[in-house]
């Protein structure tokens, strides 16, 4: 699509409340690299947490919810594989044969994950200010599979000239959160989980990244739990902090 | 115990089996990369799996025509096919084939449908010897365990454990550990069953109705021989293995071992289509295919739930899965474990007995990333987690609909509903959870197991973006 | 048991699935001519430890009569036709030549524990995945390809087909099937064990190709 003039930003819940700094990164790339970007108050959540597990008329009823809060036809960006793809892929299926499917799909064609936005649309040259730095990406499966864009994360961090970028093993992985995948099956997620931060840790590097809030928070919290590992950070705050709003 | 009490005791001793997990994460990680050679041009991998998603996606809707044609031609051809509602009805078909044909002991083929139907007890218990052939299958014939995966069925050993087994039931032969030799331990072994047995018990991958042909997919050779040797064979398979035409083969054949096993092809492609001619010298006079239901036939009635059909066993899904690598094939407690057995199993048994599994998901979509027939596997099983706790007492066709439904669950998914629905709630909520942000408590279940709460910010994102300027309206 | 038939077909026939287009018939042309279906039939079989070997047409009884003594093959297995005939006169007197030529009943252990190696026709070869295909008959029985520890197979270099989809439809395979037909790709193999390749199972330890030009 054309560079747009403004933009809708997509706080996804978990961001909202957990990771607002990472957020607000997302939104201050954007507006570096020139757009206007609102952020619609009467947001909450996409619906997944609920239909994930199994709620769909509790999902329908919270997605619904949200068609109002993106009025007109700009793109709506979301800092998070997962919310992205809950909304693109899936609310077209929840909203089957309901009165607003036609909106609910219409939202759903304006539904950009910010690393994709960040390449495919606005095409951004990132000039690093940082010191030399060995990062490890984690794409979320959201992003990888449901989204396909799991190489936009790594185009960005490849335009920082000072980072350098160490692949885990087994990258494509998931990390074991899966929403309540990680409370109803906590022991299974938390082997996984102890095998994602393993791998991660196995890299060396200083650093972990994400396009996804909940792989960040799973990894992250394992780290912290086990005492020792890297220090998790979302992309957009990652690449904020490199580039100190040098963005083009 | 209820099943999902069950499940978790049995994922407990799955987690804490170090060997077994070490087992199946090296068996795991050769065979994903092994197929990941197989298929280096993305493209024409998508062309395959759209091709062989069309041909199963065909013999699917034409499937009651097919079958048709199917014994029709098999029939022509001197093939006796018998049709079997469930395991029962299939058990004693096959006792009474054996038993018509004077047959005392059977060498068998795998097959993952005679699993479903516990086909080895049954005969067993009726005083027929079953020697299972496939070199996985007879090492956990031993062991007396199920498979733990369904093309390889004794992934979750490894050669020391072999070699204990073998040594325990065949003290003649010296203890090895060696690979090479314990297979040539196990040729030795069989080469007898082989040459004696009164019958022959196969599975069968395709079923070609055009010509009336049984498919069989294989490389050690014990297929064949339990198809060729004995005067007896008796085909056992689910009915939706039918394809329409011979042409259908090719391209699922070649997707088969590709996502299988990543080989381009297995040693052995056996089409059967008759049993022993007059003249010819060898082959079993009498072949019967038997063609079980087992709760297909209702899986067919949903035009979503239908792609469940679609499978064609190669069990890509399985190797390719995050949660199938920490806790093996034993730990799902059904023939079919993995990705398509929580698709498949909650469908055929019922969500009221095995809908626990599709908890056993992430929804990362590894599965249906590299299913060769493109079973939307992750929508399946998320679908089958609506099935499992829909509140409707009209339900859909699928067996047990509803009957995980638990009133405390239900009202948190309420609460939540309550507060997400309007903005306005949703903003107090948020402004309590950071202002009160030191109340958080600093254990929560399962996941403080393994990691560290996560605790809310100081601010929303609302507030920090109002703060420096942007719109919020 | 028809009750089940009846009953298991009203039900798939009482739902009528969305339909979908019937499938084109796949086809996988790769455009190669015969060196390279040659080339590709030889790397794709020796890949899995099958031998190959390329000789001229007539050559093959003289290259057995040199090289199963050399590897210590004093027993062969050939069928009742042509194959047999040529190889009865030529062979040394150190090899002892049986015909399958009686049915399998009577002579069961001998054939599983005997025969050092049997020797029959491919009757084609497919490039792309390295295969003989057979179609076991009265003059060549099933069992030959199977039961001794080597197969020697004699495949006309000229009948190699790009693959199985092309074979089955220049051949016009729908119009009528054998009793058997099979592709053999190299000696039986497991890794059932560890997925460790471990090759000679249950079926041949060996497989020798004879391509023919």
């Amino acid at each position: 699509m054309t560079r747009p003039a403004s933009v809708y930003y997509y706080a996804t819940c978990l961001v909202d409340l957990l990771y607002p700094r990472a957020g607000l990164a997302g939104m201050q790339l954007l507006r570096a690299a020139g757009i206007d970007v609102v952020l619609p108050r009467d947001q909450t959540c996409c619906g997944q947490p609920a239909f994930n597990s199994g709620y769909r008329d509790e999902a329908l009823a919270v997605a619904r919810a949200q068609l109002d809060a993106f009025p007109g036809d700009a793109p709506i960006v979301v800092p998070s594989g997962s919310c992205a793809g809950m909304i693109k892929h899936h609310w077209p299926e929840l909203f089957a044969s309901q009165p607003d499917a036609r909106r609910a799909q219409a939202v759903a064609e304006r539904v950009y994950e910010l690393t994709e936005f960040l390449v495919d649309v606005l095409d951004v040259r990132l000039e690093d200010l940082g010191e030399p730095l060995q990062v490890a990406i984690h794409s979320s499966c959201s992003a990888r599979r449901e989204m396909g864009v799991a190489d936009r994360i790594e185009r960005l961090v490849g335009q920082l000239e000072g980072v350098e970028v160490l692949v885990q093993q087994r990258a494509a992985e998931c990390c074991g959160f899966g929403g309540t995948f990680a409370v109803k099956q906590g022991d299974v997620s938390g082997a996984m989980v102890k095998d994602k931060t393993d791998a991660l840790r196995a890299t060396g590097a200083a650093r972990v990244i994400s396009q996804d809030c909940g792989c960040l928070m799973n990894i992250g919290g394992a780290f912290e739990f086990q005492g020792d590992g890297p220090r998790t950070q979302h992309i957009a705050e990652f690449l904020w902090e490199r580039t100190g709003g040098r963005v083009s | 115990m209820n099943q999902t009490d069950a499940f978790h005791r049995r994922i407990d001793e799955a987690l804490h089996n170090a060997q077994l997990r070490q087992n199946f994460r090296s068996a795991l990680t050769g065979i994903m990369a092994r197929r990941a050679e197989q298929f280096p041009d993305e493209t024409q991998l998508q062309a395959l799996r759209d091709q062989a998603r069309a041909v199963r996606a065909n013999a699917l809707v034409r499937q009651p025509e097919l079958l048709e044609r199917l014994e029709a031609k098999l029939t022509e051809n001197g093939i006796q096919v018998h049709w079997a509602e469930g395991p029962d009805e299939a058990n004693a078909i096959i006792h009474g084939i054996l038993e018509r044909a004077g047959a005392k002991t059977v060498v068998k083929g795998k097959s993952m449908v005679s699993e479903e139907t516990g086909l080895n007890h049954y005969l067993e218990h009726h005083g027929i010897e079953v020697i299972e052939s496939d070199l996985g299958e007879y090492i956990i014939q031993l062991a007396e365990e199920p498979p733990s995966h369904i093309v390889a069925p004794a992934i979750h050993k490894n050669r020391r454990e072999v070699a204990e087994l073998f040594q325990r039931f065949h003290p003649e032969i010296p203890y090895t550990e060696d690979i090479d030799q314990l297979t040539q331990s196990a040729r030795v072994v069989l080469r007898d069953r082989f040459a004696n047995a009164d019958a022959g018990i196969s599975g069968v991958n395709f079923a070609v109705a055009e010509t009336g042909t049984l498919c069989l997919v294989e490389n050690e050779g014990n297929g064949r021989l339990s198809t060729t040797a004995p005067r007896v064979h008796v085909a056992i398979t689910g009915i939706e293995k039918v394809v329409e035409r011979l042409s259908d083969v090719p391209p699922l054949l070649e997707i088969l071992t590709k996502s299988a096993t990543g080989q381009p092809i297995t040693t052995y492609f056996n089409m059967i289509s008759r049993p022993r001619q007059p003249g010819e010298l060898d082959g079993p006079e009498a072949v019967h295919l038997v063609l079980l239901d087992n709760g297909r036939s209702r899986i067919r009635v949903d035009d979503e739930l239908l792609d469940t059909l679609r499978c064609i066993r190669c069990g890509a899904c399985i190797n390719h899965c995050p949660v199938y690598v920490q806790l093996g094939g034993h730990a799902y407690g059904t023939v079919y474990p993995g990705p398509i057995g929580i698709a498949l199993e909650p469908q055929r048994i019922g969500i009221h007995k095995v809908g626990t599994l599709t908890s056993a998901c992430t929804l990362c979509g590894a599965c249906g990333e590299v299913c060769p027939v493109r079973i939307p596997l992750p929508k399946l099983i998320n679908r089958l987690r609506a099935e499992a706790v829909d509140g409707l007492r009209a339900g859909t066709a699928v067996r047990g609909h509803g009957s995980m439904r638990k009133p405390a669950e239900a009202g948190v998914w309420l609460l939540w509903r309550w507060l997400y629905t309007a903005p306005s709630r949703y903003r107090l909520f948020t402004r309590l959870a950071t202002r009160l942000r030191w109340m958080t408590p600093p254990w929560l279940g399962a996941w403080t197991r393994y990691r560290c709460a996560p605790r809310p910010a100081q601010r929303t994102l609302h507030e920090l973006a109002r703060e420096e300027g942007f719109r919020n309206e | 048991m028809s009750d089940s038939r009846e009953r298991i077909l009203a039900r798939l026939r009482a739902n009528r699935p969305i339909e979908v287009p019937t499938p084109t018939v796949y086809a996988k042309p790769l455009g190669w001519d015969r060196e390279h279906c040659i080339a590709s039939f030889m790397q794709r079989m020796q890949a899995v430890r099958g031998e190959v070997h390329r000789i001229a047409r007539d050559a093959w009884v003289d290259w057995l009569a040199g090289e199963l003594p050399a590897r210590g093959i004093h027993h062969l297995l050939a069928g009742n036709g042509d194959v047999g005939d040529r190889l009865a006169s030529a062979l040394p007197a150190s090899i002892r030549l049986s015909r399958y030529d009686h049915p399998i009943e009577q002579w069961k252990p001998a054939l599983f524990n005997d025969i050092d190696a049997a020797i029959t026709h491919a009757r084609a070869g497919l490039a792309e995945s390295g295969s003989i295909v057979l179609w076991p008959d009265a003059n060549e029985p099933r069992l030959m390809s199977l039961a001794p520890p080597i197969h020697i197979a004699l495949l006309d270099s000229h009948k190699l087909h790009e693959n199985f989809a092309a074979m089955i439809a220049a051949e016009h395979w729908a119009n009528g099937m054998p009793t058997n037909a099979l592709l053999i790709s190299g000696p039986s193999k497991t890794a059932d064990i560890e997925q460790t390749l471990a090759y000679g199972i249950h079926g041949p330890k060996q497989l020798i190709t004879l391509l023919l030009d």
